[in-house]
């Protein structure tokens, strides 16, 4: 056998293979390292060579292997001082949306290349606290803006499940390197869908916590009344691990709420029996792909099985969620993004008449299509004379949005549809028509609105045999138990094991 | 309502974007398509309905006026474009 690049595996003959590695879970890799059959330098090389392997992906913007196996060799000095457990030496990688100390952050846009920022984000510092090692940062849409990655200045990422569909965004190149087993855990960011809908089209788990769990310091802001930071992970169990070490309260992010740390994994061995599962009518509408759906209602089949019970309910107002999305976040997105001039940091056009003028060229040259787009309309609806029309009344109409979740959660207790109306399209597909492509968070969007925990698992295999995810929701700060009935159907089914041919 | 090649260039000019007169154009349609999607709000009666501005409905946190932290200025101008005796440097403002 010839495997030059074979990690050296522990002594004592029981140590890890390179599949085990590759294909195990976070929670699993913890084990192995508890039970010292691989060390945190091992684990960090192997995910590296495995980047390196697979870089046509494109899932990766900035890597220092340098910086990783110093983290990792650190990971290692504190088992051998006693320390154990949880997360400690497992590899993680962060979207390119946390700024970083020692990795260049972008937020794929031109305007920020190869800005480094003085400090780390507060996510980025509490999994860093947990020992997880850094691999590097990942591709995204510019700004998070965009659902198919294509509105990275970096270039496209590519669905290892097929090369020729999108991997989702705005967190593509997460998506991407998680369902690869490029990473085993990656971190990311929802506005109105970008951890659900990418993790539904590459096939992995895709989770938002409750709007104000973790921290917005140091992750570029886009629209602050929505954005929050989740994770892309192989399990529920991940999922928990994950969310126990990132989310925290933090008296550095104004909107950040001050609750106590949780254990999310106490409610993983939930009993479904008796669980009211409500499911919206207004999810299941003439637009959806007739496998997406067919998956959806089987997993929903499946918890029946449980003991679950369906409960009808109604989001009568769920389809207003993207003009009222588009409305608000786009408005703050024009507001967060002014900050981007050509003076204190980032791109600055070369030729210029003056100060003015140095701005403007700088933003036009700097900003991407989409990210104008968006900046210009933002700009417009909280223009004078239109600021009511649009801007209050989408924020009224998004109460009206979060109130009927409300009544839906006092007849059941989570929510669950479909992520997406069909599977991952291909590239250029939808690139010419900007309303197409922000239907594809049509099902996403109202629960961003409403600031609520949701998640994508995986569940099927749909149309060119392209991966399909279950949308589960709950009210705020249920994660736990939401968490928990993803556990439930990962241990009757085992879509989410399922890894791509090559991978 | 939609817009016109007028209002594009009034919009551009406040976001700080530059548009020629054939981007403008394209811009403006792609606007009034996205305007169009969002029309659809204003069939809402949201009549005595709060602005939702945050979905906890938190408020503004304060915090002790104290010292924190200290502004590091060279790792600050450190991205910087253009910088001098640090300070950031920007085209003459004043004659």
């Amino acid at each position: 056998m010839t495997a030059p690049q074979q990690p050296k595996t522990a002594g004592a003959g029981s140590g890890a293979g390179r599949d085990e590695l590759s294909h195990a879970t976070a929670a699993e890799l913890g084990a192995l390292l508890d039970r010292k059959q691989v060390s945190s330098v091992e684990l960090a090389r192997h995910f590296l060579d495995r980047m390196e392997r697979h870089k046509d992906l494109n899932a990766f913007l900035d890597v220092r292997p340098e910086v990783t196996l110093a983290q990792a060799r650190a990971a290692d000095e504190r088992r051998a001082r006693g320390e154990s457990g949880g997360l400690l030496g497992v590899p993680i990688a962060h979207k390119d949306v946390f700024v970083t100390r020692d990795w260049s952050t972008t937020a794929s846009s031109r305007i920020l290349k190869g800005y480094m920022s003085p400090f780390d984000a507060t996510v980025v510092e509490e999994l860093g606290r947990a020992g997880m090692v850094c691999l590097g940062k990942l591709n995204c849409d510019e700004f998070a803006m965009g659902s198919s990655n294509e509105n990275s200045a970096y270039g496209n990422v590519l669905n290892p499940w097929d090369k020729q569909a999108v991997p989702g965004g705005s967190s593509g190149g997460s998506a991407a390197a998680v369902a690869a087993r490029i990473a085993p855990m990656a971190t990311a960011t929802d506005t109105g869908g970008s951890i659900r809908e990418p993790g539904a089209f590459s096939g992995i788990m895709g989770t938002k916590p409750t709007y104000g769990r973790p921290s917005r310091w140091g992750m570029i802001a886009f629209a602050s009344s929505l954005d929050t930071a989740g994770l892309l992970t192989l399990s529920a169990q991940d999922c928990a691990l994950g969310f126990n070490a990132m989310l925290a309260f933090d008296p550095k992010d104004s909107t950040s709420v001050d609750r106590p740390r949780e254990d999310f994994t106490r409610a993983l061995d939930i009993d479904c029996k008796g669980l009211r599962i409500g499911v919206p009518s207004e999810f299941f509408g003439s637009g959806l792909e007739p496998e997406v759906e067919a998956c959806v209602r089987a997993a929903l089949r499946e918890y029946e099985a449980m003991g679950a019970k369906l409960v009808d309910v109604s989001l009568p107002n769920a389809a207003l969620g993207i003009p009222v999305y588009y409305v608000v976040a786009s408005a703050e997105a024009s507001s967060n993004l002014s900050r981007y001039d050509g003076v204190r940091y980032g791109f600055r056009a070369e030729h210029y008449e003056d100060l003015l003028d140095m701005m403007r060229k700088s933003r036009s040259q700097g900003f991407g299509q989409e990210v104008k787009r968006r900046i210009l309309i933002g700009t417009y609806v909280l223009s004078h004379g239109y600021y009511d029309a649009y801007f209050l009344q989408a924020s009224r109409v998004r109460r009206v949005i979060a109130d009927e979740f409300q009544r839906a959660f006092q007849q059941c207790d989570v929510i669950a549809g479909p992520v997406t109306t069909g599977v991952a399209f291909g590239f250029g597909e939808k690139t010419s028509d900007p309303v197409a492509m922000y239907l594809a968070d049509l099902y996403t969007v109202p629960s961003s609105l409403a600031g609520i925990p949701a998640t994508s698992i995986p569940c099927g295999f749909g149309r060119a045999g392209r991966p399909v995810g279950l949308h589960l929701m709950a009210n705020h700060f249920d994660e736990a138990r939401m968490l928990g009935v993803a556990h439930r159907f990962q241990q009757a089914t085992d879509w989410h094991k399922r890894v791509p041919a090559g991978y | 309502m939609s817009l016109k090649i007028a209002d594009v260039h009034r919009i551009a000019h406040l976001a700080r974007i530059e548009l020629t007169d054939a981007e403008a154009q394209v811009r403006m349609d792609q606007l009034n398509d996205i305007l169009a999607m969002i029309e659809q709000i204003g069939r809402v009666d949201t009549k005595g309905i709060v602005p939702m501005s945050h979905p906890l409905d938190g408020v503004q946190r304060l915090r002790a006026d104290a010292v924190s932290e200290s502004p590091d200025r060279e790792r600050n101008l450190r991205n910087a474009p253009a910088q001098q005796d640090g300070l950031f440097l920007v085209p003459r403002v004043i004659e």
